[in-house]
């Protein structure tokens, strides 16, 4: 074995690189911003910060507009996320069988993932236009009349779930597929024998052992759904009336739209806070799930 | 037993066809668009076949916006971060997993914080220190603040976990020295692990956009993803789709036929790289 | 801010588009427009200035203004101005200000939305322009089109940036439509009624076709101006801190809005996009839009038969009106003075009549100054397209472009009431006095 002092200096040595890069960009930025939260920041300070004790954060929770974009954004993760989990594990099970062409059938669903967000919002917002996007052009075949998508704010959050639906059920589907293949076969033969149906293995058997990947996935697509910003730069730009605007969007509205640097702040320390929020309960919540399984 | 079972498996797979061409149609019309003459647009005819096929959308695209300077600095950005990347993460990954000392669990939940608060959430502070540091409007303005990965270093530690001590011990009998030790007997086997930590890397870096757009503002120091999206604004003078789409479709060849051809690579390494 | 900036590029980058696949960037340089006498010894080494303009991508417009920099140094020996391309207006904005923050120098001079005037203030970065314009002469200040003046002065009537950029919404019309179903092509609405009852008459069911199209989407603040303008109240005086969006015009002109939506449905539900409206009115599917005069290019490029295109004064309820909109030069502050007066230098260069009607003509944004009009360019232009001269001709109804201390907030508070209406979430009234009383403890910070 190493010496003991040898191993703490070539220890903090190997860190060094690592932990000044993630004291500079994620500790103290997450200091910064709880600590400037506290103060207001904006064209009529001349951009000097006073301080303001919870002032940014009264104002934030007595502006609609604020609310509305909370609303949102929480109202995103609630719906991308099940419907997303659901279609992955789906076509996750329905890929998980030996056909020819697979390949390609789950190129076609997984490819998504790899185009850029902003070039994937693009593509959307022509598809989605209402004079001459295709899914209205769909719709006027069909007879109906067509649907301003992006302009309507009841059709205007919906819209943009279904594009980010679209976007991520393919990455997420892989997690699924990688675990339908890693599951035990005697498990699942043992399954058959006792002569469950193709659903209720599904459902009694692999889901349950799936519990781990679920987790995982659920993670991954709250924290990206927190972060959903680059489709509303190109496609609504969070309007109309703010019924498409989302946390991170306003924070980058605020601070290099409006110079409201205080604000921009504060905002960035409730979505810290939702983030923290939502990771207590998934640990709670895969815990206790764990704790069912035993 | 075996016929509604074959039967269900007919269904299954033409359900999946039906997704997958449902899914596949942004990209096909994406493309149709781009194909069209620039003498039909969009507004007449129908929404797939404008009365023929031309190349003169990407000439215009290639013309209108500098892409081989956005091709460099992306390029530039995604691998200046990846490399960087690959050395502080095999490093930590290796503290973690080997070089015990007092204090370590303090740093590791250090690490643990970057998992919690993505860098996206964090533009605003991060803005202001690469200001203060001078960088704005640069390239390692870009690159910085993803030079340390705690995905990858856990991702590492994982791996290098797996090597059985004796090899270390049978180097260090030897006489290799903790870096000898680090390239010759832990970094063989988790080649697939640096591989997969690559790919997502890659993937991810290329389509950063939020970051890139704030921190430069110059068209020298513009990522691809940033000049699409001014290019999206451009395209807000209507008819020019054909352009606006064959400047994304500039935008997203070179992943998506990287995808295309190492496609099963792609998929096993986003696992591999996941669920560890 | 950005919500402008799209409607900035589009103005010009629509009609530079366009010119791309016809037109090469202008390269021989009238020595005549250089006529301004440069009196200024020749120093040893030239002075440099940098030029900071708003373009978004290296595209033909960049290259029309790196020619004319290549004309200023030619006839300014002592001089050497270079233009730095830096993004669209909110990104010139920022890194004006980083600089300036990180105790860098500024450029000498630089665009910027005419409407960015109080933030550049609030965040002291500009330079006086009076002295300078007391040396010109009245003559020269009074060239400029008074409207567009109006977004140049603070609220205490000082002068800080010259007209350089700058447009107008106006109506465009479908002349063959207006056969079609017996209306004058030549006798375009003059009034809201009228307006309405063309409306009426060009509508088709089953949105086959709209009698109007107003764009609402991005800034639905700017075209909307022209209403309460037209009932002879702006939105925005010549103060900073005091905006007036819920007054009996700004109300009425958006029940009239409403109205023509909701009751009389000669205009398309919910927010109609700024960018496909064109389209949609070179595809005959709205006979008759609003949008601007930077469009003009780009629309008389696709339409199937030019003539066709009418361009009209925006109706009112009794009478015209419209907000200017668009950018202008600054001189900023913490640039050496050699530099500045340098920077002068180039901004007279750049305001020649001459000079802007050829900015004029190749990029469609209306040319600052009056005289430009005398041109022989500019009247050449204007017989062969006449619709380049209604733009003009609409200036006399002109206001200011909404503007205050954190402009682009009060822009989207105001945009978010009229979209509120539009789609029927509010009454106009309510939606007007909410808005009125967040911008107002908005401003309230400003004393």
């Amino acid at each position: 074995m190493i010496s003991k002092l040898r191993s703490i200096v070539l220890g903090l040595a190997l860190l060094a690189p690592s932990v000044f890069l993630l004291g500079a960009f994620t500790v103290w930025p997450v200091l910064q911003t709880i600590i400037n939260s506290f103060f207001r920041r904006n064209a009529a300070t001349r951009g000097q910060p006073v301080w303001d004790g919870l002032g940014n954060f009264t104002r934030l929770f007595e502006d609609d507009q604020f609310i509305k974009v909370l609303g949102n954004t929480l109202l995103l993760v609630l719906i991308t996320v099940p419907i997303s989990l659901v279609l992955a594990f789906l076509i996750a099970v329905l890929l998980n069988q030996k056909i020819r062409g697979i390949g390609w059938l789950r190129s076609g669903i997984f490819y998504p993932t790899v185009l850029p967000m902003v070039s994937a919002a693009t593509i959307w917002l022509l598809l989605y236009n209402v004079d001459f996007g295709l899914i209205n052009s769909v719709f006027r075949d069909l007879g109906g009349s067509p649907r301003n998508f992006l302009g309507t704010s009841t059709l205007v959050l919906p819209a943009i779930c279904v594009m980010l639906i679209w976007k991520q059920t393919g990455f997420l589907m892989v997690f699924y597929l990688a675990g339908l293949q890693g599951l035990p076969t005697d498990v699942m033969e043992a399954a058959r024998l006792d002569g469950a149906g193709r659903l209720q293995t599904l459902r009694h058997v692999s889901l349950p052992l799936l519990r781990g990947t679920t987790v995982f996935i659920t993670t991954i697509a709250v924290t990206g759904a927190f972060q959903t910003v680059d489709q509303l730069y190109v496609m609504t730009q969070g309007g109309p009336n703010n019924a498409s605007n989302l946390l991170l969007f306003n924070i980058y509205e605020t601070n290099f739209r409006f110079q409201d640097t205080g604000s921009a702040y504060a905002q960035t320390t409730i979505l810290l806070a939702l983030l923290l929020i939502f990771t207590i309960i998934n640990a709670v919540v895969s815990d206790r799930r764990s704790h069912d399984a035993t | 037993m075996m016929q509604p079972r074959s039967r269900d498996k007919t269904f299954g797979t033409a359900l999946l066809l039906v997704i997958a061409l449902v899914w596949s149609v942004p990209l096909l019309w994406a493309i149709a668009l781009s194909l069209r003459p620039p003498g039909a647009p969009i507004a007449i005819g129908s929404s797939w076949w404008g009365g023929g096929l031309s190349l003169a959308s990407f000439a215009r695209a290639l013309s209108a916006a500098p892409f081989e300077t956005y091709y460099r600095n992306t390029l530039i950005v995604v691998a200046g971060i990846l490399i960087i990347q690959l050395v502080t993460v095999t490093l930590a990954g290796f503290v973690f997993a080997r070089v015990k000392f007092p204090g370590r669990e303090l740093l590791f939940i250090l690490f643990l914080m970057q998992l919690l608060v993505p860098t996206a959430a964090l533009i605003i502070p991060n803005y202001s220190t690469i200001r203060s540091m001078g960088l704005y409007d640069t390239l390692p303005a870009i690159m910085m603040p993803f030079w340390a990965s705690a995905f990858g270093t856990f991702l590492l530690r994982q791996t290098f976990r797996t090597v059985p001590l004796d090899y270390e011990d049978a180097a260090r009998i030897d006489g290799a020295t903790w870096w000898q030790t680090l390239w010759h007997v832990y970094l063989p086997p988790a080649r697939p692990a640096l591989t997969a930590f690559a790919v997502t890397s890659i993937s991810s870096h290329w389509n950063d956009f939020l970051w890139p757009l704030v921190v430069t503002s110059s068209v020298s120091t513009r990522t691809i993803t940033v000049g699409l999206a001014s290019f999206t604004q451009m395209g807000e003078s209507g008819a020019e789709w054909g352009l606006l789409m064959a400047g994304t479709l500039l935008v997203v060849w070179p992943l998506l036929v990287l995808f295309i051809v190492f496609q099963k690579q792609f998929v096993a390494s986003f696992v591999s790289s996941g669920l560890k | 801010m950005h919500h402008v900036t799209r409607r900035q590029l589009l103005t010009g980058l629509s009609a530079a588009l366009v010119l791309a696949a016809c037109a090469p960037a202008p390269t021989a340089a009238p020595t005549a427009s250089a006529a301004k006498p440069t009196t200024t010894p020749v120093a040893a080494a030239a002075t440099e200035i940098e030029l900071y303009f708003p373009v978004a991508v290296g595209g033909p417009i960049a290259k029309i203004m790196d020619g004319y920099m290549e004309r200023f140094n030619a006839v300014n020996p002592g001089i050497k101005a270079k233009a730095v391309f830096a993004g669209g207006y909110p990104d010139v904005l920022t890194k004006i200000q980083t600089t300036v923050q990180g105790g860098g120098k500024p450029p000498a001079v630089a665009v910027l939305l005419s409407t960015d005037l109080f933030t550049l203030l609030d965040a002291d970065l500009i330079e006086n322009l009076d002295p300078y314009l007391q040396k010109a002469g009245d003559a020269y200040v009074n060239d400029f089109f008074p409207a567009f003046m109006l977004n140049s002065k603070d609220d205490k009537g000082k002068v800080w940036g010259i007209p350089f950029q700058r447009s107008t919404p106006v109506m465009y019309y479908n002349k063959a439509q207006f056969k079609e179903v017996g209306l004058d092509p030549n006798n375009p609405p003059k009034n809201w009624t009228e307006l309405a009852d063309a409306a009426k008459k060009l509508t088709k069911p089953n949105g086959e076709r709209w009698g109007l199209q107003i764009p609402s989407d991005g800034f639905p603040y700017w075209i909307f101006q022209a209403w309460p303008i037209s009932l002879g109240k702006n939105v925005v005086g010549t103060e900073a801190n005091k905006v007036f969006l819920n007054t009996a015009e700004s109300t009425e002109s958006l029940e009239y809005f409403v109205k023509l939506i909701k009751t009389d449905k000669v205009h398309p539900e919910g927010i109609i996009p700024w960018a496909t409206t064109p389209d949609a009115f070179v595809a005959g599917k709205a006979s008759m839009i609003i949008h601007t005069t930077g469009s003009l290019t780009n629309i008389l490029g696709k339409f199937p038969n030019p003539a066709d295109v009418g361009v009209a004064f925006i109706p009112g309820k009794n009478g015209f009106g419209a907000p200017t909109g668009g950018g202008n030069l600054y001189i900023f502050k913490g640039a050496p003075q050699d530099q500045k007066d340098a920077a002068w230098k180039l901004i007279q260069f750049l305001s020649q009549p001459e000079m802007a009607a050829e900015w004029s003509r190749d990029t469609g944004y209306i040319a600052s100054r009056k005289s430009s009009y005398d041109t022989d360019l500019m009247k050449k232009l204007i017989a062969e397209k006449p619709q380049y001269g209604i733009a003009r001709d609409q200036l006399q109804f002109a206001q200011k472009e909404l503007t205050s201390h954190q402009g682009a907030e009060v822009q989207k508070i105001y945009g978010n009431a009229i979209q509120a209406a539009i789609e029927g979430k509010k009454a106009p009234k309510q939606a007007l006095d909410e808005a009125q009383v967040t911008a107002d403890k908005l401003l309230s910070q400003f004393k």
